[in-house]
């Protein structure tokens, strides 16, 4: 029973890291209506620019974090100024948008590996490794803080996108771009702010995994769990998002625990295949036709 | 000729053989397919498996490849391919991690991570040159056939194709198996040419580098797809120096394509006897005024015949 309730927990920290970056990935979606593939590549460059300020900037950790966020952030919006504004004012097909943002991803993680280099990094020690213990039960310490962190940026962009008149804004934009821009909002620049909150919670949840894990390039494969966390949660849906990264990080620290964890993965898609063959809008989205 | 250039003609074939199907898929059909790398993994190590452990006839066991991958297809596709584009780019991705995955902790079968050495070197430069001749003259007529047409109207407006009888599902399904045949025996040419095989062969770099060749030659062209096929083969292998920054450029390179020139180097051009004529006849009174390569050929015929 305590092993249950053990897995439980780690399931759910992983799962609110999963989230962080699935919200992110759900977010642009639900403005641009494409698959953005480089949103790995934001979230890896976040977690190395959390792990330098640590460890050559040798900054405290409160102030590392803040600074990976609004790096990767600000990364965000690059990244849609070079790559897909281009592309989006000219109308092309969303396929287009789609390779735009895989060429971005490729370019990003290769990049890092021929500058940074190729290898795992480890992150200093930020917290005290001991867990909590109550009763039986461990707790990692870690695993609580993360959690905690995640919650706590979660409840900010819910804050954000629900009860602002930006986020009021960022709503219509997504509801209906051309309408949205008729009733006086800039587009472009919901777009950049849709960027910037993205990049920076996939930055956050890159320094909250790099401090759970390691730190390497090809981290954003990451992202693939943001995606099926997406689509299992209901694409395009932030409470589906958050919902989605929940079930999978479970379904994962489950799997890893009582069955294999070199098949964790399979797990995770056996996950999705089956929620898109039962409910393919996801858990809380809508089966939405495409409209002509 | 040396043997060095023999490989590269060697490897040119086999890319081309899943830069084929690729651009069937994505290009012509507009379904992205982010995960080529699990096909060949499927058809490499079958054929691998097949010759080596069970002494199964070079050609036999290509065949049995193409078979058991064009099975896979249909597993991954039924699944997903009624869905929007965007679920099929993921769950392909997703595909070619599984296998992957399977390959790496199989060992009993695949040898784990360590992979499969000393496979006989069956794949010579004319079976690979036939291959993927054959390969090129198939697609090419598919294309230009009734169901290659459908395929282009699913990838121009799939609710309007659907509205005048095209049945979407059945022709991404059956685009999608060509697609799995034709990586399935790349695989099993790349396995019995390069002579060991191993899982960190058909990563996420193989599938990108993949893609790369379809969108650098032009998404709607086989002949671009051929000339990308060739050009990106060879001139890697020939800068050797370069290599590192290789798939930095790739990157850079994609996004360019799709910024400023999304329709690639050939747009929908082909190279055909009668498209060349035109071509000439344009060249030589003075090049009228810029027609953009993305409109259809047939277009352009009807223009000039004005």
């Amino acid at each position: 029973m305590t092993t249950i309730l053990q897995q439980v927990i780690n399931g759910i920290s992983i799962g609110s890291v999963y989230a962080l970056i699935a919200v992110g990935y759900s977010l642009v979606y639900s403005i641009l209506k494409f698959s953005n593939f480089a949103h790995g590549g934001v979230l890896m460059l976040g977690s190395y620019f959390g792990f330098f300020a640590l460890t050559l900037l040798k900054v405290p950790f409160w102030a590392a974090l803040p600074l990976a966020i609004v790096g990767a952030g600000l990364l965000g919006i690059v990244n849609e100024r070079l790559a897909y504004r281009p592309i989006r004012i000219r109308n092309a097909p969303l396929l287009y948008l789609m390779i735009s943002s895989l060429g971005a991803s490729i370019f990003l993680e290769n990049f890092t590996i021929v500058t940074i280099g190729p290898n795992f990094r480890t992150y200093p020690e930020v917290f005290p490794i001991q867990p909590f213990m109550i009763g039986e039960l461990s707790i990692g310490r870690l695993d609580i803080i993360i959690l905690v962190i995640a919650a706590i940026s979660m409840g900010l962009l819910t804050w954000i996108i629900y009860g602002t008149r930006v986020g009021n804004a960022v709503r219509a934009t997504s509801y209906n771009m051309r309408i949205a821009s008729l009733m006086g909002i800039n587009p472009d620049l919901i777009v950049a702010l849709v960027f910037f909150l993205a990049g920076a919670s996939a930055g956050l949840g890159g320094v909250l995994f790099g401090i759970k894990y390691t730190v390497w390039p090809q981290m954003g494969i990451l992202t693939l769990k943001a995606f099926i966390a997406a689509v299992v949660g209901g694409l395009g849906s932030l409470p589906g998002a958050v919902v989605g990264a929940m079930v999978l990080g479970v379904t994962e620290t489950f799997a890893a625990a009582f069955v294999s964890s070199a098949f964790r993965d399979l797990f995770s898609y056996a996950l999705m295949i089956i929620i898109i063959l039962v409910r393919p809008g996801g858990l809380l989205g809508t089966v939405t036709g495409e409209k002509a | 000729m040396s043997q060095y250039y023999i490989g590269i003609l060697i490897l040119i074939c086999i890319n081309l053989l899943a830069v084929l199907g690729l651009s069937l898929m994505t290009g012509f059909t507009g379904l992205f397919n982010f995960g080529q790398a699990g096909f060949l993994a499927v058809g490499a190590y079958t054929a691998t498996i097949l010759t080596t452990q069970y002494s199964v006839p070079f050609v036999a066991a290509l065949v049995a490849a193409m078979v058991i991958s064009v099975l896979t297809s249909f597993l991954v596709g039924y699944p997903t391919l009624r869905l929007k584009g965007d679920y099929f780019a993921i769950a392909t991705l997703g595909f070619a991690e599984v296998v992957r995955l399977l390959v790496e902790n199989l060992e009993k079968i695949t040898g784990g991570s360590r992979g499969i050495p000393r496979i006989p070197t069956y794949t010579s430069l004319p079976f690979a040159l036939g291959a993927s001749a054959i390969a090129l003259w198939l697609v090419a007529n598919y294309v230009r056939s009734r169901h290659g047409r459908s395929c282009v109207a699913v990838r121009e407006d799939e609710l309007a194709a659907e509205s005048i009888g095209v049945d979407s599902f059945r022709y991404k399904q059956i685009v999608f198996a060509i697609n799995a045949a034709l990586a399935g025996l790349s695989g099993g040419l790349l396995a019995h040419y390069v002579g060991f095989i191993q899982p960190s062969m058909f990563s996420i770099v193989k599938s990108t580098e993949l893609i790369v060749m379809v969108i650098f030659g032009g998404m709607h062209s086989l002949t671009g797809a051929v000339f990308s096929a060739i050009v990106l083969t060879s001139l890697p292998e020939l800068l050797r120096t370069a290599q590192a920054w290789r798939l930095v450029a790739y990157g850079a390179l994609v996004v360019i394509i799709m910024v400023a020139r999304p329709e690639g180097l050939m747009g929908s051009w082909e190279l055909t006897p009668a498209n060349v004529k035109a071509l000439f006849a344009r060249l030589r009174p003075q090049r009228d005024s810029e027609l953009s390569s993305a409109e259809d050929v047939e277009l352009r015929s009807a223009r000039e015949g004005k």
